[in-house]
């Protein structure tokens, strides 16, 4: 039941994007193709899970006072590791990502969930807690980025699904799909459905 | 507790987390840096491949590049190419790099601001660029270009056929355009539309020219003209300046001509 909590309360209950808006930045920058949402989303989960986890272990050794660092150093090297293994083994979308497997570093998410959470539990209950908010993050990250591509381009994953009229179908992309505000719009129906169903999380003014 | 707080726990700590971090990265870094540098100059070669509209899938890249393509090492001030021999010191057609090479002090010289119609200010003296042969004779020649779009520098190829005019194809392997947008640079059919258009009037001037919107194919000069990007004014002039600046005195024209010279080519 925990374990279920830990993974699945992410996604709709307590969803690191919908609910405590954090990782918006990338989550807007790479949405326009679902190639590179779904790296993205991966390279961040594994990310925080593996963070969460190695935050937890040193949890009870770090003095309060070098935490930040301890944590970040964590998250830093885990990124670079993430970012070379992109490069050398998806080299295609590495170029498509590039500055923003780097910004994972930046990204609230993983730092406030190691402050949040790792530090306080342990590594197991942690790194579930990783591949939860990872989750929750790459939910959002999919269906943004399969709504802008499909509409935006026309495409999934990079295949064609709704004949474009530059190459003789009859669809006509619509380009605001493949500019950055339309994540923001897409983000913020996505806030109003979930706070709709549950009107629990509507903040109180 | 207040034991962690002890200065000496403190430093313990920081170092065994710098320790056990600096390890994991530089094995990551070390171990895959082989793997990425072979990414890279695969990316390179598919890259003038594509543009020389040779085969890239299914065959082996690199293979066909040392069996169809030479690489020519041109100076881009006096439009000699280079024999080995005569490579300045230091300059490695392998390892060339565009970026680098136009930052450098050595390598890389300003553009007049008067003629940098592609908003680098900065370009390579020496370029590197690539011949086709086929039956001991070059049948395309391609030449690397970049320039300012709208958002970012485009780096690519044009190919120029037998003639040194017509238009035998174009890529671009780095920009970061609006997707959709500019960034149609890398649609197929509008690559294709390069096909055949020659940059070279009869009179031998440049006439090769990106317009805005499309091309009326009943107009004459129309063999001279490329489709615009619809929605990207910015990148479509970018590109326009592109082909205007490499294709000129300023890019390889000098080249371009003793080229000419060298090799009469019949009516």
């Amino acid at each position: 039941m925990k374990v279920k909590k830990l993974l699945f309360d992410p996604l709709f209950n307590n969803n690191p994007i919908g609910l405590q808006v954090l990782g918006i930045c990338s989550a807007l920058a790479v949405t326009s193709k679902m190639e590179t949402a779904f790296v993205m989303a991966l390279s961040v989960t594994l990310v925080i899970a593996f963070s969460n986890t190695a935050v937890s272990l040193v949890r009870n050794h770090v003095a309060s006072s070098i935490r930040i660092l301890v944590e970040m150093t964590i998250i830093a090297s885990l990124v670079i590791i993430a970012d070379q293994i992109i490069k050398a083994y998806a080299f295609d979308i590495s170029k498509q990502l590039s500055v923003y497997v780097g910004l994972i570093i930046t990204n609230c998410i993983v730092l406030g969930r190691a402050e949040a959470f790792a530090l306080k539990n342990p590594p197991i209950p942690s790194f579930l807690d990783g591949i939860g908010n990872g989750l929750g993050y790459s939910f959002v990250l999919l269906v943004v980025a399969f709504i802008r591509e499909l509409f935006g381009a026309g495409k999934l994953f990079g295949y064609q699904i709704l004949p474009v009229y530059t190459e003789g179908g009859w669809y006509v992309p619509n380009g605001l799909f493949v500019l950055a505000p339309s994540a923001f719009f897409l983000i913020g129906f996505f806030i109003w459905i979930v706070r709709t169903f549950k009107p629990e999380q509507v903040e109180e003014d | 507790m207040s034991s962690n707080d002890a200065t000496q726990k403190i430093l313990i700590v920081a170092l065994g987390v710098c320790l056990v971090c600096s390890v994991l990265v530089a094995t990551a870094a070390v171990s895959l840096r082989a793997r990425q540098e072979r990414n890279k100059e695969l990316d390179k070669v598919k890259n003038i491949l594509q543009a020389g509209d040779l085969p890239t899938r299914g065959v082996d890249v690199l293979e066909v590049f040392r069996e169809q393509v030479r690489t020519v090492v041109v100076d881009l001030e006096n439009g000699e190419s280079l024999t080995p021999e005569q490579y300045p010191k230091g300059f490695n057609p392998e390892t060339f790099q565009i970026k680098e090479a136009a930052d450098s002090r050595v390598w890389g010289r300003a553009i007049p601001a008067e003629k940098d119609i592609i908003h680098v200010q900065r370009m390579p003296r020496y370029m590197t660029v690539y011949e086709i042969i086929h039956d001991g004779r070059i049948v395309k020649l391609i030449l690397p270009i970049y320039g300012k779009g709208l958002w970012s520098t485009l780096y690519g190829f044009i190919a120029l056929g037998e003639n040194l005019s017509t238009v035998k194809g174009i890529t671009f392997y780095e920009h970061g355009e609006t997707p959709g947008l500019g960034g149609e640079v890398d649609n197929p059919g509008w690559k294709a539309s390069w096909k055949g258009k020659e940059a070279f009037a009869a009179d031998g001037r440049l006439a090769l020219e990106v317009i805005k919107g499309k091309v009326d194919t009943r107009e004459p000069g129309a063999v001279h003209q490329i489709d615009g990007l619809s929605g990207s004014t910015l990148t479509t002039r970018g590109l326009d300046a592109i082909i205007k600046f490499w294709l000129s005195e300023a890019g390889y024209g000098r080249f371009l001509n003793s080229l000419k010279e060298r090799v009469p080519h019949e009516g």
